[in-house]
């Protein structure tokens, strides 16, 4: 198994993130790419400290709101410097009124946007063979992890798969950063048809670590495949969120942790990013028996 | 404006401002403190604590709903004895005011914690949660019923006596609030703390099954605003002098402003916190510069102003 460093932005009591701020962002712009809005936004202090796997928490509307949860995002990049000072990008798939409403502001407007939120993608110390793997646009945040893998000398393959073509997030610019991209749609509009798990036959012969990001099936999936060959794999959960910063105790799933208790931890905090072999795939949506503190 | 007298208090405990967090959506104070410093708000009321760790409830646990959210955590959190050995120390470490929220399933349960929580320094009131929603069996939620609520309050009080204010948190779910708020005040209670959520339930039109693991949560936010402004109003109209925490759906000044005026001396900002982490410092802004410019020079003056010149 791949020796990997731990997460510098994370202090060891499963802190929320020592970078985290709270800004209003001026949209830069807002692109359409296929199902999903590509949004860039002002974001100077997030851009300053995200790291690849963080995410941020937008709110819908202003104090008057009926929708008073934030939604949260994988950041997809940021930029440090730029025309516009720091900017960080989002990728905005609409399917609630919530993010319907985020995907659909127009440059100049404004966002309450909290990050960077969460952990990061733990970053081999040396050069590694990665396999980064997306489920729709969990891709989104893949990307600046290959090219901070990149730079470390790391070979990296990227896998994405979806339901249909539209729903595939894999830009030029994301293209340039991998050594090779394969996609899968499971209607056979784009790649091979089927699901991104089966291009991998149950084998990482030539892998040593494997980044997720997508459904939890899909996550489930490769934990599965990577446990048989002892290849790790990092995992990006999804989990609904009220608001992202550790506060509602919505988000959790059931985790074993170092010591081999079974917790239900904080995917805003202690995640988004898991170890696949400690994530209790098939208990979520329980509290698993031995779970801590667990109602007797 | 610096001359304006922002303190409030509740039996002995004094505060500089009246603007707490609210149990349950506050953690213990940690991430909030990555937002706002602890020590401008006038107190954190921590997330109501067990004896034991507790896992919590099954997930999902929350649903959006119109102005509001319905939640079922299940009192997720570590239990007593570590709470007191990490997280009230950090808190009193960091300067925050704190009001800790004790939950059992008991009357010696709650009568246990209070003893336990009384003999650690720094405490500014107990919050006892008897009124959570979200428990195995109605018949445990102790401030639905008059004789469970007594119960509950004089187990407290003989294990705190006077050293320390009780503020007994009431639950809106009961035909008269007033009847449970003067039960809990004859039995011990300093002041009242309400409301808490009302028991609320969505099914999810997809699954065409509850979008909730445990089907039933606590809905908060400004849906039920309204209801705890009739609380609060009723409550201080019967017991003009018991101090009441408000809460219930505040998100802005104005909002904190109309519980004042229905009689509440501190106003507890709740599910706002998840809409904007620094919700407590802005609100306590506003409802400082609204109560400045209606020419109020003392908060207290303001508490309960609605029922002026009421026979």
């Amino acid at each position: 198994m791949v020796e990997v460093s731990g997460m510098a932005n994370v202090s060891p009591m499963g802190g929320i993130n020592p970078g985290v701020s709270q800004n209003l962002c001026e949209v830069i712009s807002n692109k359409k790419i296929g199902a999903y809005h590509h949004i860039t936004l002002a974001a100077p202090a997030i851009a300053e400290h995200a790291k690849p796997g963080n995410f941020v928490a937008i709110s819908v509307g202003d104090v008057r709101s009926s929708m008073l949860l934030r939604r949260s995002f994988a950041i997809y990049q940021t930029v440090p410097r730029g025309p516009f000072g720091g900017t960080l990008e989002i990728i905005v798939a609409p399917h609630g009124p919530g993010s319907t409403w985020i995907s659909e502001r127009q440059p100049h407007e404004k966002l309450d946007v909290v990050g960077p939120l969460g952990n990061a993608f733990k970053i081999p110390k040396d050069p590694v063979r990665a396999l980064l793997v997306g489920g729709g646009y969990g891709s989104a945040p893949l990307f600046s992890l290959a090219e901070t893998l990149r730079q470390k000398n790391s070979r990296v393959e990227m896998a994405i798969g979806a339901s249909t073509a539209d729903r595939i997030f894999a830009p030029v610019e994301g293209k340039r950063s991998v050594h090779s991209l394969m996609i899968a749609t499971e209607d056979g509009s784009l790649g091979s048809k089927g699901r991104v798990t089966d291009l991998f036959d149950n084998s990482l012969s030539s892998i040593d670590i494997v980044y997720a990001c997508g459904p939890m099936a899909m996550l489930k999936a490769l934990t599965e495949i990577g446990a048989k060959t002892g290849v790790l794999v990092q995992c990006a959960v999804e989990e609904s969120m009220a608001c992202g910063v550790g506060l509602c105790m919505t988000c959790v799933l059931p985790v074993r942790d170092n010591d081999g208790t079974i917790k239900m931890l904080r995917s805003c905090i202690e995640g988004p990013i898991f170890d696949g072999v400690a994530v209790q795939w098939d208990g979520i949506g329980t509290i698993p028996p031995g779970t801590y503190g667990a109602h007797r | 404006m610096s001359e304006f007298d922002f303190a409030t208090t509740l039996a002995q405990a004094k505060f500089p401002n009246p603007i707490f967090t609210a149990s349950g959506c506050a953690a213990n104070g940690r991430e909030l403190s990555a937002f706002f410093p602890l020590n401008e708000i006038g107190a954190v009321v921590t997330k109501s604590v067990m004896s034991q760790p507790r896992s919590g409830r099954a997930t999902p646990r929350m649903a959006e709903t119109p102005s509001g959210m319905l939640n079922a955590i299940g009192l997720q959190g570590p239990g007593i004895e570590p709470f007191l050995k990490e997280d009230l120390p950090w808190l009193l470490d960091n300067g925050a005011r704190t009001v800790v929220s004790i939950a059992g399933e008991s009357v010696e349960e709650f009568s246990s914690l209070a003893r336990k929580v009384r003999s650690a320094p720094g405490v500014s009131a107990i919050e006892v949660n008897i009124s959570c929603p979200n428990v195995e069996n109605r018949g445990l939620v102790f401030a639905c019923d008059r004789s469970s609520a007594r119960e509950v309050i004089e187990a407290v009080k003989r294990s705190v006596g006077n050293t320390i204010p009780i503020i007994a948190k009431l639950s809106p779910d009961v035909t008269d609030i007033v009847s449970i708020a003067e039960e809990v005040v004859q039995a011990g209670a300093d002041g009242l703390a309400m409301i808490n959520t009302l028991l609320g339930m969505v099914i999810d039109t997809e699954t065409m099954r509850p979008k909730l693991a445990n089907k039933t949560g606590g809905l908060s936010g400004p849906a039920i605003r309204p209801v705890a402004v009739r609380a609060i109003y009723q409550v201080h109209r019967a017991l003009p002098n018991v101090p009441i925490v408000g809460m219930g759906g505040v998100i802005t000044g104005n909002d904190a402003f109309e519980l004042v005026l229905a009689g509440a001396s501190a106003i507890s900002v709740g599910t706002a916190s998840f809409h904007d982490p620094s919700a407590p410092v802005r609100i306590k802004r506003e409802l400082e510069e609204l109560l400045v410019a209606r020419g109020f020079q003392k908060f207290s003056e303001a508490v309960g102003f609605a029922h002026r010149g009421d026979a």
